[in-house]
């Protein structure tokens, strides 16, 4: 090491001082985790430690991709993906332009205030009240379906109602929230082109095909990449949630299945090397939405 | 409400669309509403009328029985101490570590970035992480539940950038007057940030006082369990024997399970409710930072 750089690291020293609990954070948590992913080769066993245990190449992955629950997890993870991109990714875009169409302030100020409050609600609560509403013991929504038709529908452990119910509630709880990005886009738009447009006898309609769309279309464009680039990801803890033995077949995606394998039966290695078959399987994904991104004129995110 | 020069196709629209959306907001927050009523409903009412948002007689047997044994208490308490902790925590990492890297002058600050960076697109994983915090020796305490989020990249640069964008002057003359690096952060920084740090100070909090998965992976102990392991158990696993009918009074009427199971939702739901106001002064100016490119 030279002078210089030994200089340099004195005088900065106290912000090296600083620096230092966020990278250790870093090292520890982040990157640690990351080199214990090599388990994945392993035949690991937590009494003899990483260095010790023995190492198999790519077995797991062999057995994995053999095994039948590998393409019942992809056909359960890929098929919630496209159901919350054909019914959850619209519905704040939907919400944000009619509430745009809002003439009154305190009006849109109260809905707004109102359907933002899911959003800070934890996934216990929203699993535990869709619980109480939804059981065939005394449940609101059975106790209706039931003096109407005189028999009860078992929501929660019935595999058809499902994915249903996990979209409705990602719905319930996000798209509120959702509308946030799209509302600041659009009140970004001049409101001199809404007047130029009048004067020039532009329906409402139009006006909303000519000059609203255009305006938040860069922010949808990007949006429906960033989701496409997390297509993998759906959410754990809610999907963990209103998981139990009668709904397994749907239920499963790769995230809980990890946690089934690895944590409840202790197959770390095998459930370490599905883990990390999705986060590479999501890295080509965010790469590769990035890259449309660019094609499409937009700026990338990366 | 209209404006004079509208066809009437125009109005109807209009009207069409206010009944919309207070049908929309009605969605959102009649489950609530709801909720709340039948925690305070007794068993004839729930039993004989399947919706009401008013209680024909309010019970408070089912908050009566949910408290009146320490089980509850001790979780609450539990999630206070992790949000308390847990925010201060994640406040000293991020800021220390933004303030370090918003410093233009300061060498290795690229490598460091782009680690940071790096750990946004590929993580090692729920099993590594378990293994790490287990080889730490961390597995059933607190610790467990806030170190591994003490950062979130995210946060970090959205505050790292606020920080470079602050007017340089201010640092320097405060240097000038003797001031070494961290206490130009406590005296100068951090006072001038304080908007931006109450804001993720409150994301951070809430993520806490909402987070369940970690918890129910580090603490086996039930007696650590903080309110939202609790309430699953409670409500989703039908765990009800949380209260101690020795210490109400003989004629107390045992409460209706669904009142119990409403009413513990009810109070895992209130301190969000009570710092709502707060967090939506905050959190649009947070959740359109967070829309800057990082």
């Amino acid at each position: 090491m030279n002078a210089v750089w030994i200089a340099k690291l004195k005088k900065d020293r106290f912000l090296y001082l600083l620096l230092l609990p966020g990278l250790l954070y870093f090292l520890v948590f982040k990157y640690a985790p990351m080199w214990g992913v090599l388990i994945s080769f392993q035949n690991f066993q937590p009494f003899l430690g990483f260095w010790k245990s023995e190492w198999i190449g790519f077995t797991h992955f062999e057995n994995f991709f053999a095994h039948p629950d590998f393409f019942r997890l992809l056909r359960n993870t890929l098929i919630l993906g496209f159901y919350d991109l054909i019914f959850f990714f619209p519905a704040p875009i939907i919400i944000a332009l009619l509430l745009n169409e809002i003439r009154l302030a305190f009006f849109k100020r109260w809905i707004q205030t109102l359907i933002y409050v899911p959003h800070f609600i934890s996934m216990v609560i929203v699993a535990s009240m869709t619980y109480v509403f939804l059981t065939t013991q005394d449940g609101l929504v059975n106790e209706i379906i039931y003096s109407l038709t005189g028999n009860k529908i078992n929501f929660l452990s019935d595999p058809d109602w499902f994915r249903p119910m996990i979209i409705l509630q990602i719905m319930w709880k996000e798209t509120g929230w959702g509308t946030i990005i799209f509302l600041a886009a659009l009140a970004s738009v001049d409101v001199e082109q809404y007047e130029a447009a009048i004067v020039d006898g532009a329906s409402r309609f139009q006006r909303l095909i000519h000059i609203t769309l255009p305006a938040i279309s860069s922010v949808i464009v990007i949006l429906l990449i960033l989701r496409l680039g997390n297509f993998l990801d759906t959410g754990f803890e809610q999907i963990f949630l209103m998981t139990n033995s009668l709904n397994r077949t749907v239920a499963d995606v790769f995230d809980t299945y990890v946690y089934f394998v690895g944590i409840t039966q202790g197959a770390f290695s095998y459930s370490t090397a599905i883990g990390l078959f999705k986060s590479l399987v999501g890295i080509v994904l965010i790469y590769g939405s990035n890259w449309l991104a660019k094609r499409f004129g937009q700026e990338g995110i990366y | 409400m209209f404006s004079k020069h509208d066809h009437w196709h125009e109005r109807l629209f209009d009207m069409l669309n206010y009944i919309f959306l207070v049908l929309f907001a009605l969605a959102t927050v009649l489950p609530f509403v709801y909720i709340i009523a039948g925690s305070f409903a007794t068993e004839a009412e729930l039993a004989e009328r399947s919706f009401f948002l008013i209680p024909r007689d309010i019970s408070f047997s089912a908050y009566e029985y949910i408290f009146s044994s320490a089980t509850l208490f001790r979780s609450m308490g539990i999630s206070v101490y992790i949000t308390i902790v847990g925010t201060i925590t994640n406040l000293f990492f991020t800021l220390t570590m933004a303030y370090a890297l918003s410093r233009k002058d300061l060498m290795g600050r690229n490598v460091v970035m782009n680690m940071v960076i790096f750990s946004m697109l590929f993580s090692g994983g729920m099993i590594p992480g378990y293994l790490v915090v287990k080889e730490l020796g961390l597995v059933n305490t607190y610790a467990a539940v806030i170190l591994p989020g003490a950062i979130s990249a995210f946060n970090l640069i959205v505050i790292r950038n606020f920080f470079q964008n602050l007017p340089a002057g201010l640092e320097e003359s405060a240097r000038i007057d003797g001031c070494n690096d961290i206490g130009v952060l406590w005296r100068i920084v951090i006072p001038l940030s304080m908007p931006i740090i109450a804001t993720f100070g409150l994301f951070y909090a809430v993520g806490h006082w909402n987070n369940f998965f970690s918890s129910l992976l580090y603490l086996n102990d039930h007696n650590k369990w903080p309110l939202q392991v609790m309430l699953r158990e409670i409500v989703m696993l039908s765990q009800l024997a949380i209260g101690d009918l020795n210490n109400v009074d003989p004629e107390f009427v045992e409460p209706p399970d669904q009142s119990v199971k409403m009413a513990v939702i009810i109070v895992g739901t209130i301190p969000i409710l009570l710092v709502y106001p707060f967090l939506q002064k905050h959190f649009a100016k947070g959740a359109l930072l967070g829309s800057i490119k990082g």
